[in-house]
């Protein structure tokens, strides 16, 4: 546990990280380095143990989103012409990249881009746009779609070309050296972070979860920007700590019973993160299994494992093995139903979803929903088709319940 | 032992639906009023079907609010999805349905029910509410005609006309061309329903089609697109005779059940 955390929740020390690591970019800036726009899914340990600062668009689409600010900057990107088809997270940025300000969050802006079509392929296009508007140079890690369950030796001497070949631009762009022996100890930490968070998710496998599944999404975002630091290993070693002494003692930060276990698909609507969290909450709904949350932990014990580590993001993986992750983490979880988030924004992650939905169904025995919505732009999301289908939701899993309890005693 | 009156009011997007019961089973009265949720519908709903039966409300001593506006009802006991509501009600016309199609004014919804008319997993229209009652109300409009004239002309077409579009402003544009055209009007109100019953069908499929399958909504009562959606699934299907009432009448149903009147 962090020295200067004690007492306070493992939530704050983490929000109070992720504002330190926000705040660290802007006083870079000031100094005059040179800042970064980064993928959410890039080999972060490049620019963490070279020293270079970056701030990530998609973190802020998500915060512009929670804090109400989505549908303003979406419009202000239709009326430069982008297509409400697009990316909310896109839009977001892209607004914000033209009107240099927006009153809900601003990150510095960038000297370079860094880009990894892991998480999104579309992404690519969003990157060379703002290459071109800003003109700035623009690093792309390519990483292909897993076609298969394991990432082979191939794959990872391309992807590692990539790598290698990525530092010594950013060693131009940057003037900075990249020190071997820092990227080693940097590796070292983020594995520290990632077991931790790794732990603290895998919490929610006990009855009740010690914490509110929607907590989640909150605590994610300092696995997201910067889990190469001791800060970040130590935050959520403690966070794993706390909840495994709720656990121990039986108790959970979720308000009310936990009737109903679900398994969440998808990103938060985080414009709509309240509604649709209390329409689970009120009806005894506990999130115990996302993919979502944990994707931002990779595991490895040397530069070839990290290069097959990113080739594992969600969205890279084949359908096969996405399904198998869901239906693991939903029978070790021990889920009442599944909630399909549709998600207009993400065109790669819903594109299977109807399929994944179907498989997942078929496979674990458990009703499941699909609503329509998105990540950051609220104007996809209708609060009554959402609380409609949530309703019947638990009137199936009530129903379930009701007919194992008479099985159990007949 | 005094009757038990339960009350089901399914309060939809178009239409208001009421259904009183004596003892769960016989049906004292019903009513439709031809306004939604927010509206002054579902009380004028409620009034006429208390008025038809003789009754005032407190002797009612349940009532299940379902549909659209279902939670903003005031004087429910109880408040239960139209799914569930319209699965219960299929079930008690049809026991041995196990795919219910309901199609209302904006929602088409697919139920598979359990053997004991309980809802065991359930698909419903995403994106738009091409399909639904309102398309048929659009086209309708286009047509110069009442919805419900829509069935006559189609049980008269020997052909149907293609309708692509998924979209129900695009697919008026495509009804306006072929207008324009001169094409046979039963012919292009068979093509209507056909592309009802190809969006309806493609939800059938994704839930998987296990017969036999029944029919509730008030567009069960357009006996083109019910035609259209046999044809399309190959299937035979059941339609209810109290199709736009089945909502209200589950949600009388799940009222006697909730009073724990049915264990």
């Amino acid at each position: 546990m962090p020295e200067t955390a004690e007492k306070k929740p493992a939530k704050i020390v983490l929000r109070e990280l992720q504002d330190k690591i926000a705040q660290d970019a802007w006083d870079a800036k000031m100094r005059g380095e040179k800042v970064g726009w980064c993928a959410s899914n890039f080999p972060q340990e490049i620019t963490t143990a070279m020293g270079i600062p970056v701030v990530f668009p998609e973190n802020m689409g998500a915060a512009v989103g929670a804090k109400g600010g989505g549908e303003r900057m979406c419009r202000h990107a239709e009326d430069m012409g982008y297509s409400g088809d697009l990316c909310s997270y896109s839009r977001i940025n892209l607004a914000y990249t033209d009107l240099k300000k927006c009153e809900e969050l601003e990150i510095p802006f960038p000297d370079f881009l860094l880009c990894c079509n892991n998480i999104c392929n579309c992404m690519i296009k969003w990157y060379e746009n703002l290459a071109l508007e800003l003109d700035i140079p623009l690093i792309l890690i390519d990483i292909p779609h897993l076609d298969a369950m394991e990432c082979d030796a191939e794959r990872v001497r391309y992807i590692r070309a990539q790598f290698d070949e990525c530092i010594a631009q950013l060693e131009r762009i940057t003037g900075k050296k990249m020190d071997y022996d820092k990227l080693k100890s940097v590796m070292d930490v983020s594995q520290r972070s990632s077991r931790a968070w790794l732990r603290a998710v895998d919490y929610m496998r006990c009855e009740p979860s010690p914490f509110s599944g929607f907590d989640i999404f909150n605590n994610m975002a300092v696995a997201c920007v910067g889990r190469g630091t001791v800060e970040a290993a130590e935050a959520f070693e403690y966070l794993a700590d706390e909840y495994e002494e709720l656990a121990r003692q039986g108790k959970s930060s979720f308000k009310g019973e936990e009737k109903y276990r679900i398994l969440f698909e998808g990103i938060a609507c985080w414009a709509n993160l309240r509604f649709t969290y209390k329409t689970l909450q009120s009806r005894g709904i506990n999130l115990t299994a996302s993919i979502y949350g944990p994707a931002f932990s990779f595991l490895y014990s040397n530069l070839d494992e990290l290069m097959a580590a990113y080739a594992y993001v969600p969205n890279s993986n084949c359908f096969e093995r996405e399904l198998e992750l869901r239906v693991n983490d939903a029978v070790k979880n021990k889920v009442d139903g599944a909630i399909f988030h549709v998600n207009r924004s993400c065109k790669h992650w819903s594109g299977n979803l109807y399929e994944m939905e179907r498989q997942f169904r078929e496979r674990t025995g458990v009703p499941t929903v699909t609503f329509d919505g998105d990540q950051s732009d609220p104007r996809c999301f209708s609060e009554a088709q959402y609380e409609t289908r949530i309703e019947a939701l638990v009137e199936i899993m009530e129903e379930n319940k009701r007919e194992k309890e008479a099985r159990k005693n007949a | 032992m005094a009757d038990i009156l339960t009350m089901g009011v399914d309060l939809g997007s178009t239409t208001s639906k009421c259904v009183i019961l004596r003892n769960g089973a016989d049906t004292l009265s019903s009513a439709i009023a031809q306004a939604g949720a927010g509206t002054g519908g579902p009380a004028r709903a409620v009034a006429e079907a208390l008025d038809k039966a003789g009754l005032t409300r407190p002797e009612i001593t349940a009532v299940t609010a379902t549909g659209y506006g279902r939670n903003t009802f005031a004087g429910a006991d109880f408040v239960v999805s139209e799914l569930s509501c319209h699965a219960a009600g299929a079930h008690a016309v049809f026991p041995e349905a196990r795919t219910v199609i309901d199609i209302g004014g904006q929602d088409a919804k697919v139920l598979r029910t359990g053997p004991s008319g309980t809802l065991e997993n359930f698909i419903m229209n995403d994106k738009c509410a091409a399909g639904t009652g309102r398309f048929l109300d659009v086209m309708a409009r286009v047509l110069e005609l009442d919805v419900s004239e829509l069935a006559q002309y189609d049980a008269r077409a020997e052909s149907a006309v293609t309708i692509s579009s998924t979209c129900t402003v695009f697919a008026k544009s495509e009804v306006i061309s072929q207008l324009a055209g001169g094409v046979d009007l039963c012919a292009l109100i068979a093509g209507i329903h056909a592309s009802v019953a190809v969006r309806t069908a493609s939800l059938v499929k994704r839930l998987g089609l296990v017969p036999p399958l029944a029919m509730t909504g008030g567009v069960a009562q357009n006996a083109g697109v019910v035609r259209a959606l046999e044809k399309e699934l190959g299937q035979p299907i059941s339609v209810s005779p109290i199709a736009q009432l089945n909502g209200a009448y589950g949600a009388a149903l799940y009222a006697w059940k909730k009073l724990g009147k049915d264990d």
